[in-house]
């Protein structure tokens, strides 16, 4: 049974029938076009469809895509202003944080999700606000000295 | 005066060209590539280990409203396969299934719920026949062959002996054998496999775009598979979201999305799961070795042997080159003589293994630098001290004759042990934790390609046009590891302009020229040494035309990169100029650069195989772990790795560090955590919680350090980065834990359940000793 969905998406209102059982990943991607959202397992395994609801990162293949209604959803796509990256697009790119990129959009929404609540985080609470997202080249240790440097250009006014 | 200067594009920090794209979404990779109209592919695999087929029943799916067309094995008869020695993969099971997961069917649907029904609708009958789950059991007289040509389910069986292990061993002052179990692994690379095919049946041409590190043998498979002439083919390589080797290959599901796009004469997407992921595997097998080493009380290794025995799955894949590079690669590393080695690659019914990152070195150098680091421990030697007994001095030939030139492991252990401070702490660690090292290597691209056709080893064209952009054309496939930056960093050095004024254009077959593709660590050195002649051969054309311009010698010509001119005095010519100069005579400039492997890399004739180890350039890595293991959980934690890389010289600083890091925590993976499991041939690890890869949580500091040895032959003497110090972490980690609690683990993943079993083991020992002692 499709139904009507009415949410905000990176910044824009959107109106759509969907139906019940589609997945919000499914929905980004295959409906709306959006694909920097990526599919990394057969479910809540590795973290690579983060995206943020209200600013809270959530994994959208566990989420159904009519259960946003009425919330805000920020994929990746909505990053950066006027074609600048930002703070935490720069951090992964400038440091190295994504190496085949697969996983990068994932982590990258988690630690804006984290930047947003947390603008000065310990590398321990990187660690805890990552831990549920897989990267398979980079061993983290690049991961976490991009976010750590995200937050510094955060302090120097670069949108997260 | 001016004070323009070239621009200098290596030995720094540079972020990879691609990076916006990654960090923004805007990557493309096969699963986003999306046009109406497209179908959906979805694949039917065996239930069932090993049968005989009787039935492919694909009627009621069929019927299914929505579905398109439905291809089996009956739609090829053609086979596929990595080594031309040894194609007998069917991108569709005909006549038998081999593993419980194999293709047998395939289905192009309106969309991927109505392409899942008609899967769930095919039945497959079998006459069941006995299956073989490990090495041994498919090795046992009675048991039946899994291909007709392969009797015994001998894939391929290894034996030399250079030297003379007896004299060798008689020599020693200590004689140790032990034997080590590997689990088998797998690259579990993020992006899921995926292809998407477009037949055009007007023109009879297909265009595969395909998730593959070696574009090149896809386009080649796809030939064989589908009968048509390479011509009518286009392959092209999106952003590729990781490969380690499981992607060398041509995996059944670009054949099999091709097959579907034939046989419909349209679009096909097929992007497989997760769990379909794991069961295409092309991962390490699992492999078991029987090792022995004299050593003297000097720490000289006076000789070796090596048994080593490889499950590799029900299809042969790399199996050849696999079970060879474990034997070849016992060589250039120390300076041995006196080696025997048997290896027997095994058919089993499980899904077929491949080369993963460390192709084939990665088992063998654990069950070696443990053994090493026990005898040292037992002859009261320092394992450093062990490790500089035996150095090679380079350059040299090994006896297998690979050829070496460059050799940064000195360096490499001397760093190790300086950083990590192992002289002043390995003995004074508090209890529970420990210090571990050992050494690796591997080889910077196979000097042999397993598909050559005479043409040189690497070729890349450089195109410049009246914008005066410079655009490199490679086939060298970017899949994460920075090949794209690697060849602009070394396009824009040698005609000393910024990077920025380079663009790159790979992955393509309709535009960029052949290349083999991005394995065996072979980008940098082959397709980088292609890539400076390019530049050199384009840097010539423009130096001529400025010369022309300037009215002036050839030689006298000075390149600035930006400005030629011709003296310090002369005012001279921007680049600019120099191009539409140089565009007069002939329109858009193309240029071609190529390189060759020297015949003196290829590898000796002493053996059959003795190719495969050869190479223009062998990495070093050495790796000191620490480790805290907590005996009552039987939890360890790496609290820190240092590691320090040979890779020749560092063009990118920055990428050689995430390489380096990469590699490590890659075989910490393999170390501690991952394993393929299997039940009656059912994978029970086909997904990320239970084939456990270390989390951000899991996983250590990594110090590296960068050693230099600048290789006489590498692209500003470059060598590898992206394999070699996989394999040193292994066993620098159960040396580590060794030093901690006395244990010494053979059997890899050490888990906390097996280092729990072994405390409990020790502690039941020793209470039983003191009750007899007490008794007494």
């Amino acid at each position: 049974m499709a139904r009507i969905l009415a949410f905000v998406l990176n910044d824009r209102a959107r109106t759509d029938a969907v139906p019940g059982n589609l997945l919000l990943l499914d929905y980004l991607r295959e409906v709306v076009g959006l694909t920097g959202t990526k599919t990394g397992c057969d479910g809540g395994e590795c973290g690579a469809c983060t995206v943020l609801i209200d600013d809270k990162p959530t994994l959208s293949c566990l989420t159904l895509a009519a259960s946003v209604e009425g919330r805000r959803v920020d994929t990746v796509e909505s990053l950066g202003t006027d074609g600048q990256l930002s703070a935490v697009q720069r951090g992964f790119h400038e440091k190295l944080g994504a190496q085949c990129g697969y996983c990068t959009p994932g982590f990258i929404m988690a630690s804006a999700g984290l930047l947003r609540k947390n603008p000065n985080p310990s590398e321990a609470e990187i660690i805890a606000a990552l831990g549920s997202n897989i990267c398979r080249c980079t061993g983290y240790v690049k991961i976490i000295e991009a976010v750590q440097y995200a937050a510094a250009l955060r302090a120097q006014g670069i949108a997260p | 005066m001016n004070k323009i200067v070239p621009a200098h594009n290596i030995g720094g920090y540079v972020p990879m060209i691609d990076g916006p794209e990654k960090v923004s979404g805007r990557a493309k990779y096969t699963a986003d590539i999306m046009a109406p109209g497209m179908l959906a592919g979805r694949i039917f695999r065996s239930p069932y280990s090993h049968g005989e087929i009787l039935e492919v029943d694909i009627a009621a799916a069929l019927k299914l409203p929505g579905v398109k067309a439905i291809v089996t094995g009956a739609d090829c008869d053609k086979t596929f396969g990595v080594l031309p020695i040894a194609r007998s993969e069917h991108p569709l099971a005909r006549d038998r299934v081999r593993y419980r997961g194999e293709p047998v069917a395939a289905v192009a649907a309106i969309d991927d719920t109505t392409a899942l029904a008609a899967v769930r609708l095919i039945k497959l009958k079998v006459r069941e026949l006995p299956a073989y789950y490990t090495a041994k059991a498919a090795m046992a007289p009675d048991a039946i062959a899994i291909h007709d040509k392969k009797p015994g389910n001998l894939e391929r069986d290894v034996l030399f002996e250079l030297g003379n292990t007896a004299q060798g061993f008689a020599e020693a002052d200590l004689v140790r054998e032990e034997t080590y179990n590997c689990a088998e692994v797998c690259q579990n690379q993020m992006e899921m496999h995926a292809a998407v095919a477009d037949y055009d049946a007007v023109r009879g041409r297909m265009t595969v775009h395909a998730s593959t590190q070696v574009p090149y043998y896809v386009h080649l498979m796809l030939s064989q598979i589908l009968d048509m002439n390479m011509s009518r083919i286009r392959v092209i390589k999106p952003h590729v979201g990781g490969g380690f080797g499981c992607r060398t290959e041509t995996l059944n599901v670009e054949l099999i999305t091709a097959l579907l796009a034939r046989k419909i004469g349209g679009s096909v997407r097929t992007v497989i799961t997760r769990e379909e992921t794991f069961i295409t595997h092309r991962g390490r097998p699992e492999t078991d070795i029987k090792l022995i080493i004299g050593l003297r009380k000097d720490g000289r290794i006076t000789a070796v042997e090596c048994e080593c025995d490889q499950r590799g799955g029900a299809h042969s894949g790399y199996g050849v080159v696999t079970i060879l590079y474990s034997g070849s690669m016992l060589y250039a590393i120390y300076d041995l003589h006196n080696v025997k080695y048997l290896g027997r690659r095994v058919l089993t019914n499980t899904p077929p293994c491949g080369a993963f990152r460390g192709h084939g070195t990665v088992d063998i150098r654990f069950a070696f630098e443990s053994l090493l680091d026990r005898m040292a421990g037992e002859l009261g030697l320092d394992p450093f001290a062990v490790r500089r007994a035996n150095y090679l001095n380079a350059p040299t030939f090994t006896d297998n004759d690979l050829m070496v030139n460059s050799y940064g492991l000195p360096e490499c252990v001397d760093w190790v042990e300086r950083a990590s401070g192992w002289k002043a702490r390995k003995n004074t660690m508090p209890k529970g934790k420990g210090l571990g090292m050992a050494c690796s290597h591997y080889i910077s691209g196979a000097s042999k390609p397993v598909n050559w056709t005479g043409e040189p080893h690497a070729t890349v064209k450089i195109k410049l046009d009246f914008d005066g952009s410079v655009v490199v054309l490679s086939g060298a496939a970017e899949i994460g590891q920075g090949s794209s930056t690697i060849l602009v960093q070394t396009v824009a050095e040698v005609l000393g302009l910024d990077l920025s004024r380079i663009r790159i254009v790979t992955g393509d077959s309709d535009i960029v020229p052949k290349d083999n593709g991005s394995y065996s660590s072979r980008v940098t050195f082959l397709v980088g040494n292609a890539a400076i002649d390019a530049a050199q051969n384009l840097k010539r054309v423009l130096v001529a035309a400025a010369a022309r311009k300037l009215e002036a010698k050839p030689e006298d010509i000075e390149c600035l990169g930006e400005l030629y001119r011709a003296g310090a005095q002369d005012k001279g010519a921007s680049f600019d100029e120099v191009v539409v100069e140089a565009l007069k005579d002939t329109g858009t400039i193309t240029v071609t650069g190529n390189y060759s492997t020297i015949p003196e890399s290829h590898g000796g004739k002493k053996y059959r195989g003795a190719a495969i180890g050869g190479t223009m350039g062998y990495s070093y890595s050495a790796q000191v772990v620490e480790v805290s293991v907590d005996e009552e959980t039987g939890v360890v934690t790496v609290d820190k790795v240092w590691v320090a890389h040979d890779c020749g010289k560092a063009l990118n600083r920055l990428t050689v560090e995430g390489q380096v890091q990469g590699s490590v925590w890659m075989g910490m993976g393999q170390a501690m955590s991952e394993e393929v499991a299997y039940h009656d041939g059912l994978m029970l690890t086909a997904n990320m919680l239970d084939y456990r890869v270390p989390t951000i949580q899991d996983s250590p500091p990594i110090e590296v350090g960068i050693v230099e040895s600048n290789d006489p032959h590498g692209p500003f003497g470059a060598k590898e980065a992206g394999e070699g110090s996989l394999a040193a972490f292994l066993p620098a980690l159960t040396n580590a834990i060794a030093d901690a609690i006395g244990i010494r683990f053979n059997d890899l993943p050490v888990t906390p359940d097996r280092v729990f079993e072994a405390i409990e083991k020790r502690r039941r020992a020793l209470g039983k000793e003191k009750n007899s002692s007490g008794g007494a």
